[in-house]
């Protein structure tokens, strides 16, 4: 049975909430890993797994599934989590984050976790993966649709420019691009490293169909998703999110010091209690 | 070194590149098998996927000199079922592709082939640049790809078909010269088992690719001299025919192998571990030693960096001194 998504932007709030909790734990939990960049994901994966992405959690090699590709794979607890909530995996599997024999590892392989759909971490090469998907769902004359979430950062990486060429030379239009443009990368902020901007207009040069949104107002991301499913238009889509890297949790909101650190016990703490008290609106 | 190598006993009949022998390999696939796609990178006249090209153009796309977005658009597609077959030369595919093969093909075990064509110096004169001398030992650094290097264009052309078949992430090297023909359609190639020409024990001659012929005249020069050579032609170099070395060690008491490849990481350096690990004899090395070649016919270049028939019969002698 296909998942049966949920249509109100009002119950996918407290779902969001809840997934960012299990983030800080469970990266607390592992002693490692990488919360800044999976916090500005959640409203993102949320929508697609909740509301937009054709698929099954019990049958997750179902052929006709949406795809979705995480290409910054460093975000993967997130990910994880959604995956959870959705059913691929018990809660409890949540726990065992980058442990020996987990089906969570470090970075998503799906030789540990099959419902995943590729291995990634290294940065860059998650567009072209994402045209091969879409361009075998147009020879299998299948209707599934190709998502792809690569990080601002990874930008900097050339084969995303190979690749957009590519997809919209060939009129890939079932392939859509998620921007998580945090404005954060390991080192530091973007624009004091080897800034991207203007995103939108190299994309549109591109020749992709590009929108900006607010990457957590799920009344924003939710039809853009849609409507991007739906795009026949001839040229793929890029969904430019702008998102706060650490986003719900104010000491790590913004703060490069957070990208690829765990919290410790007494930050966990804080996190989560941060988190418990926001209201959900 | 001698300048004029001696002329061999016997000629062997010059048959078509082995990457033309490719071309036609995957169009037969392509006839035989939907699932079949292909792809390249600019260079689909010189690798002979323009024959699949023309025939399914439907099934074949040219991500312009693009290797990278190449070889994960290849992973793409087979992870949604497609056996897809990505060519360009193979120091570029391997070069430039080379973290996309580890983590969008090797890492997860998917089912796609990455076909390398102009691989070692016989291409000649374009040079360095354009030469690959260093792919087998990437290839091989790559855990569970099968990595192969056929010697003519029956040996090409069967195990296209057998790549094919065998499920997980494959390279195969194809050469820009006519190869001599060695086989004939009658013969039988499997992944992972060497041919072995005669059944001399004074020693054993592994080669792979275009070395295979060299070996081949190098037999036969030897046996003129009354020493009797067995030669192993190894298109399999991972997961390499260890069975067929361990015999060849215990049966001839020494080995030589010949290669058109750096001597670092490649043919030599593969059967040298199955040699220390079954039956350790002495042997010695034909191959391109720790350098780049230069512009030249390709018959020039392959006689100033050691690789034609003359080089494997010092070879030879030299290992049978240390027997």
């Amino acid at each position: 049975m296909p998942f049966t998504h949920i249509d109100s932007i009002d119950a996918l709030k407290p779902i969001c909430r809840k997934l960012r909790i299990e983030i800080i734990k469970m990266i607390g939990a592992s002693g490692s890993g990488h919360p800044g960049g999976s916090l500005s994901e959640v409203e993102l994966l949320t929508a697609l797994y909740f509301a937009v992405l054709r698929h099954d959690p019990k049958n997750h090699a179902w052929a006709d599934r949406d795809r979705f590709i995480l290409s910054k794979g460093h975000g993967c607890p997130a990910l994880y989590a959604v995956m959870a909530e959705t059913g691929y995996i018990a809660h409890d599997v949540l726990g065992t984050l980058r442990k020996l024999g987990s089906p969570l590892q470090g970075h998503p392989d799906k030789r540990f976790f099959p419902a995943l759909e590729a291995n990634t971490g290294s940065l860059g090469q998650g567009i072209s993966l994402g045209i091969g998907c879409a361009l075998a769902a147009k020879l299998d004359k299948k209707d599934f649709h190709t998502f792809v979430m690569i990080g601002d950062g990874e930008i900097q990486e050339g084969q995303n420019w190979e690749a957009a060429m590519f997809a919209s030379y060939h009129k890939v239009d079932n392939l859509t691009v998620i921007v998580d443009y945090n404005k954060l990368q390991l080192d530091g902020f973007l624009k004091d490293i080897l800034d991207i901007k203007p995103l939108k207009e190299k994309f549109e040069a591109f020749g992709w169909n590009t929108v900006e949104i607010d990457g957590h107002d799920l009344a924003q991301v939710v039809p853009a998703l849609k409507n991007a499913r739906a795009n026949t238009s001839g040229k793929p889509t890029c969904i430019i999110a702008n998102t706060i890297k650490g986003k719900g949790v104010s000491f790590m909101e913004n703060s490069p010091e957070w990208h690829g650190v765990a919290p410790k016990p007494d930050q966990v703490a804080a996190a989560v209690a941060e988190l418990e008290a926001q209201e959900v609106k | 070194m001698s300048t004029t190598p001696a002329k061999p006993k016997f000629q062997l009949k010059m048959g078509m590149a082995t990457r033309e022998a490719y071309g036609q390999a995957l169009a037969e696939l392509g006839r035989s098998n939907p699932n079949v796609v292909a792809l390249d990178a600019d260079l689909m006249k010189s690798t002979f996927a323009a024959k699949f090209a023309k025939e399914f153009p439907d099934r074949f796309w040219s991500t312009g000199i693009a290797e990278a977005n190449m070889v994960s658009i290849a992973c793409g597609l087979a992870m949604c079922g497609k056996i897809p077959f990505a060519s360009s030369f193979a120091v570029f595919i391997m070069d430039k592709g080379y973290d996309q093969l580890r983590v969008g093909a090797a890492y997860p075990k998917v089912n796609a082939k990455f076909v390398g064509s102009h691989s070692g110096i016989s291409i000649g004169e374009d040079g360095p640049s354009q030469m690959s001398v260093e792919d087998l030992a990437l290839a091989c650094g790559l855990a569970g790809f099968v990595v192969l290097a056929p010697s003519d264009e029956f040996c090409t052309r069967a195990l296209v078909h057998r790549m094919a078949e065998h499920i997980g992430p494959c390279y195969m090297r194809t050469g820009r010269p006519k190869t001599a023909i060695l086989y004939g359609p009658e013969d039988t190639f499997e992944i992972g088992k060497a041919k072995v020409h005669g059944d001399g024990r004074d020693l054993a001659i592994i080669a792979c690719g275009n070395e295979v012929a060299y070996a081949l005249q190098a037999q036969a020069e030897l046996e003129e001299e009354g020493i009797h050579a067995r030669v192993l032609d190894m298109h399999t170099i991972k997961p390499i025919d260890e069975a067929a070395i361990a015999a060849a060690a215990k049966e001839c008491g020494a080995i030589v192998t010949a290669e058109e490849h750096l001597l670092d990481g490649g043919l030599g350096s593969q059967v040298a571990r199955a040699v220390t690990r079954s039956t350790p004899v002495p042997m010695e090395f034909v191959g391109i030693q720790n350098t780049y070649a230069e512009s030249a016919t390709p018959d020039q270049l392959m006689e100033k960096y050691g690789l034609t028939t003359p080089y494997i019969v010092k070879a030879a002698k030299a290992v049978l001194k240390r027997k």
